[in-house]
């Protein structure tokens, strides 16, 4: 039936994917030109003059832009890196064993991936006025690990789940420490777990907006809040620079996983059933 | 050490962390919603701040432009999502953009594509440039409202951009798993393509549309930087009156800021309920 598909199905077909391209790029299209227009006024449908004006502002020293983007990878990989710390444990439990109350385990660490950060953040914002945590760095990394932490938790219960522990008790039973076993059985054994789990909060932690803005309180920008104060302060020029910039790091996650997990790259995509 | 020692230690940090940051700040959040701070000598709870917005015009106008939000977002992009399924289970020419194009939009924060939308559907931007070159238009504010706008367009326009590919890419994994063998056996007893896929796929992969809709409504009735951009001033949706009740000068708005905030987190409540009733019972089946 399929070898005999009309002309008329493949044009539909190949011209609703031409559709949906064109739809999936659109948004980022404007965005790209600003970024290297200088004053593109209606009715130009595209800029009369072009220059690199914006991009030089946005690295130069004095913008604060290169300053505010180390600050935000910084953020992104404290969290990151706190997500493995307190995630790997929590997903080994949850992926290797049956005990009562899994469910509802689960579920609170499921719920902070559906209720809006808004609804917790003022909560949490009056308790750490008392511990002298709003408007700090570490309270805005502490504060973004309510979302990273269960992405990462629930990544590595998926590993675990097709982990064997036999291997780490022969290698107990072999003579290796305790430290040893971890390191060479049970490290690299969930390492892809890791990096992918940890690539995931990254980029979770990467795209907050609400959480930082009222926790850090205008004191720690990051790059989103950046963005939002020069798009809303129609600068649009250097809006369309920065973020250029703010996409660069999800892309380069994605080609480097779609490398390294090569023909399991849907895996990656797959996290979204989560 | 026994088995529930280890898993008890395995999971104290992460539950700590989660029981003591999340379900913490919303537990203070109730508190305050009711007015009630033993700490700074607020000792009898009332429900005040919830009579107050209840009875707000601002209040319910928000609340109910929120749920139109979250609704026609979730609903355009699954119906949307679920046509991208189908056409990425053949093979056309462009398939592997559409693949990339997907994950890559994941990856995409929703500010990101927000000022995209903002830049595509203002009244001096792409589109409206493309009318006046058309002559469809002359001046931009001849050029319809479609962000800043009381429907709340531009805001739908940006959650269906990035909704289609989430959703999208969990049917398509739902679809695959399933394979095509139950369709092809109501087409060989005489199905036509429609009724294969009205009476055999679609109930076979609504559970999987079902829980990434609710996913997708939790977000977009919580979000705050995309009605931010892109949304009126007035009515405003729900997450942005609720910061900036909860940032005005006057520190008495506080309690109603957390009564709105107590609001979204019941909203999600719910939807985190139809998730799981759905999942359990497609883990069972």
């Amino acid at each position: 039936m399929r070898g005999r598909e009309s002309m008329f199905t493949r044009g539909f077909r190949a011209l609703t994917g031409a559709v949906l391209i064109t739809w999936l790029v659109l948004p980022l299209i404007p965005l790209g030109i600003w970024s290297f227009a200088r004053g593109w006024y209606f009715p130009d449908l595209l800029p009369r003059n072009w220059s690199l004006r914006a991009w030089e502002y946005t690295l130069s020293d004095t913008a604060g832009v290169i300053e505010c983007l180390w600050l935000t990878i910084g953020i992104s990989l404290a969290a990151t890196f706190l997500s493995i710390i307190v995630g790997v444990p929590a997903g080994r439990a949850l992926g290797l064993y049956r005990f009562r109350g899994k469910e509802l385990v689960e579920l609170m660490i499921l719920a902070p991936t559906i209720v809006p950060g808004i609804a917790v953040v003022l909560g949490i914002h009056s308790v750490f006025i008392a511990l002298g945590l709003n408007n700090t760095v570490g309270g805005v990394i502490i504060v973004h690990l309510i979302p990273t932490l269960p992405y990462m938790v629930l990544v590595m219960s998926g590993i675990f789940a097709n982990y064997d522990p036999s291997y780490e008790a022969q290698a107990r039973s072999l003579g290796a420490s305790a430290l040893e076993t971890f390191w060479y059985i049970t490290v690299p054994a969930i390492m892809p777990g890791v990096i992918v789990g940890g690539l995931f909060a990254f980029l979770v932690s990467w795209s907050q907006y609400i959480l930082t803005l009222l926790i850090g309180g205008g004191k720690v920008v990051t790059l989103p809040l950046l963005l939002f104060n020069f798009a809303t302060s129609n600068r649009n020029d250097i809006t369309g620079a920065i973020g250029m910039i703010y996409i660069l790091p999800g892309i380069l996650i994605l080609l480097m996983t779609a490398r390294h997990l090569s023909g399991r790259s849907s895996a990656v995509g797959g996290f979204g059933t989560i | 050490m026994s088995d529930r020692v280890k898993i008890f230690l395995l999971l104290l940090p992460a539950m700590s962390f989660i029981v003591l940051l999340f379900f913490g700040g919303l537990a203070i959040g109730l508190m305050r919603s009711f007015n009630y701070m033993p700490i700074i000598g607020l000792l009898e709870p009332n429900l005040e701040a919830y009579f107050k917005i209840f009875t707000s015009a601002e209040f319910l106008r928000s609340f109910l432009l929120t749920f139109h939000i979250a609704f026609t977002s979730t609903v355009i992009s699954s119906v949307l999502a679920i046509g991208a399924a189908l056409l990425l289970r053949r093979q056309f020419i462009g398939r592997a953009v559409v693949n990339f194009l997907f994950q890559l939009n994941l990856t995409v924060p929703h500010l990101v594509g927000a000022i995209g939308i903002l830049y595509l559907f203002s009244q001096s931007g792409t589109f409206a440039r493309l009318a006046a070159e058309w002559g469809m238009i002359s001046r931009p504010r001849d050029f319809p409202v479609l962000v800043f706008d009381p429907y709340a367009i531009g805001i739908i326009l940006q959650y269906v951009w990035k909704e289609i590919p989430f959703i999208g890419i969990i049917v398509l994994a739902n679809m695959q798993s399933l394979g095509e063998d139950y369709e092809s056996v109501a087409r060989s007893l005489g199905a036509t393509r429609w009724q294969a896929f009205r009476h055999v796929l679609l109930p076979l992969i609504f559970p999987g549309v079902l829980s990434a809709s609710v996913i997708v409504f939790a977000f977009t009735f919580g979000a705050y930087e995309i009605p931010a951009i892109l949304g009126a001033n007035y009515p405003a949706a729900l997450p942005v009156l609720a910061y900036r009740k909860y940032t005005d000068v006057d520190l008495a708005a506080r309690p109603e800021a957390m009564a709105m905030a107590i609001v979204i987190a019941v909203l999600s409540a719910i939807m985190i309920y139809i998730y799981v009733r759905y999942t359990r019972r497609r883990i069972r089946s």
